[in-house]
């Protein structure tokens, strides 16, 4: 048997309209990325990775559910602490987001 | 002379905005509070500003419909009071607790009408919580409302004519749509057709969307069975039962759903009386055919008050202030009002063919082995509540909640609810309604603390 290869997390969500909007910019664990005017802050993190938060009783990866405000699983902290529902709060140019991968707990 | 009425409208979806238009159409001025930041609800949920495809891509054959709301809505904003970005947290006495673009703040109505409309009814299998595994409902809001698709090779799983008009729009999007996996049969919808004949237009819609989907080569599996999602990080293959035989197939997300649930905290907090409705599976604050409540001043429209879908939510809406209006003393179109009734009546009759057609999967808490997840905010499984059930005896939801912390987290049942109710039945060898409901309780969604604290300090 071979042994378990680290996973590459790949981008959930892929654009398939609307990308002739504004780009706009924020940092996600601590790398400069580039977002859309008008992406909710879930849009923005999960079209460059597979994850907004680690559950905080499995420390399994999240990345939202109902895209709707119901069901508030998809809680992302900023570098300073703060949680932001990614489903319904708008991406800004220079937010500075955590997702809980390794060293950005 | 009349009294002034300070009605208040909470929801701006189809029901909403019609309650909203027939107020305005009657010289009364109404407060219109939403959560979203326009108005259209989920069905008609509109992009944000400066996105730029038109009403057919977006809305498809209910483009038209979509967009006589937005007008309806757009040509009254200067008779309404408009409060979008706005949560009702809690509602006591006559006065609506309200967080509006981080503040917080209370509201006197002397009528409120309650159109808080409805989530998809979720019924979890193995690995549903797995990154790329969303509601059926999410998958539509990351399409209409940020261009964008859940995944690229979509597993669209569950049952309810959702299924079918997803898996449409993903595949006309460009996704590709490894998968349609409808737990109900062939033989459920051949046996619903002539009570779903009853409009039908709706029903020569989801024919269509069928047929689209079969002549473009999407594989449709009818009368299968959930098994499990499974992947590292994040979602890479969907197992699922047809008969005796297991199959897999690979993808990278997955959409599910079984029809919607109506979300009632609101209606519960105002003191609505509840009662089991057998079709619909669920405890749904009562309204008699104008909306009116048990709690007098307290009217109910749309999703909210039981699934009847978007066109009955219109001419739930606009019964529902007619209603108001009438009991207020004000005089309306009585031929008006009883030909909305006779409508809601006619779409009602259609509902008992839809749930036939699309029936829920009585067998599903059987199947559900003890390690699944029922609570992801707290992560409770199957066999924790069903341990819990047999080892105090609880036997009502809200003890197995207190016990178990399922439905306390911070959804407030609105995922696990119906999971966890089928479980204890289960368990209990019982009917789900003699589980009793999940009791709403204030907040009914969280606030951040920050705000809190500010408003504290601002009290007088």
């Amino acid at each position: 048997m071979t042994p378990p290869t680290k996973e590459r997390p790949v981008a959930l969500l892929k654009r398939v309209a609307e990308t002739g909007r504004t780009p706009v910019g924020f940092v996600l664990n601590g790398q400069a990325l580039t977002a859309l005017a008008g992406d909710t802050v879930l849009t923005a993190v999960l079209t460059h990775t597979a994850q907004l938060r680690r559950s905080e009783f499995s420390g399994e990866p999240r990345a939202g559910f109902c895209l709707m405000g119901a069901c508030q699983d998809c809680w992302i902290t900023t570098e300073s602490g703060q949680r932001l529902r990614a489903c319904d709060t708008f991406i800004e140019e220079g937010m500075r987001l955590v997702t809980g991968v390794e060293g950005h707990e | 002379m009349t009294k002034t009425l300070q009605p208040v409208i909470v929801g701006a979806g189809p029901a909403g905005v019609r309650a909203a238009q027939t107020l305005v159409a009657h010289g009364v001025r109404p407060v219109l509070i939403d959560e979203a930041p326009r108005w259209g609800g989920q069905i008609y949920r509109q992009p944000p500003l400066g996105f730029t495809r038109n009403k057919r891509t977006l809305y498809g054959f209910e483009a038209g419909r979509a967009e006589a709301l937005h007008s309806a809505m757009a040509g009254i904003l200067d008779r309404v009071d408009y409060r979008p970005d706005t949560l009702v947290w809690s509602a006591e006495g006559g006065r609506l607790d309200l967080l509006g673009r981080g503040r917080m703040g209370t509201l006197p109505y002397s009528q409120l009408i309650v159109a808080t409309g409805a989530t998809d009814r979720v019924l979890p299998f193995p690995g549903w919580t797995l990154p790329g595994v969303y509601a059926l409902g999410a998958a539509q809001v990351a399409l209409k409302y940020q261009g964008c698709a859940i995944g690229s090779r979509v597993v669209i799983a569950g049952t309810g004519p959702l299924l079918y008009l997803v898996a449409y729009q993903y595949a006309k999007a460009g996704a590709k749509v490894v998968a349609v996996l409808d737990t109900a049969s062939f033989k459920d919808k051949a046996l619903a057709a002539p009570t779903m004949l009853r409009q039908p237009a709706v029903f020569a819609k989801g024919v269509y969307y069928l047929a689209w989907l079969r002549a473009h080569g999407v594989p449709v599996h009818q009368g299968v069975r959930l098994v499990r999602a499974t992947g590292g990080t994040q979602v890479t293959t969907m197992r699922w039962q047809d008969g005796a035989a297991e199959h897999e197939v690979a993808c990278d997300a997955v959409a599910f759903g079984y029809a919607l649930r109506s979300e009632t905290q609101l209606a519960d907090l105002l003191g609505c009386r509840f009662s089991y409705n057998a079709l619909q599976r669920a405890a749904l604050p009562a309204c008699d055919g104008a909306g009116r409540s048990s709690v007098p001043g307290v009217y109910l429209a749309g999703d909210g008050a039981g699934i009847m879908g978007a066109d009955a939510a219109e001419w739930a809406g606009e019964r529902a202030a007619l209603a108001l209006l009438v009991d207020a003393g004000r005089p309306v179109d009585a031929v008006r009002a009883s030909e909305l009734e006779v409508r809601l009546a006619r779409i009602a009759a259609f509902r008992v063919g839809l749930e036939r057609a699309f029936p829920f999967p009585q067998d599903w808490a059987a199947n559900a082995p003890d390690d699944l997840v029922i609570c992801r905010c707290e992560e409770i499984t199957a066999g924790q509540l069903r341990q819990c059930a047999s080892d105090t005896g609880a036997r009502e939801i809200n003890r197995l909640k207190a016990l178990t912390r399922v439905g306390m987290g911070r959804c407030q049942g609105r995922t696990c609810g119906v999971a966890a109710a089928e479980i204890l039945a289960q368990a209990c060898a019982v009917a789900p309604d003699a589980v009793g409901r999940l009791r709403g309780q204030a907040p009914i969604k969280p606030l951040p603390f920050a705000v809190m604290a500010r408003a504290d300090g601002e009290a007088t």
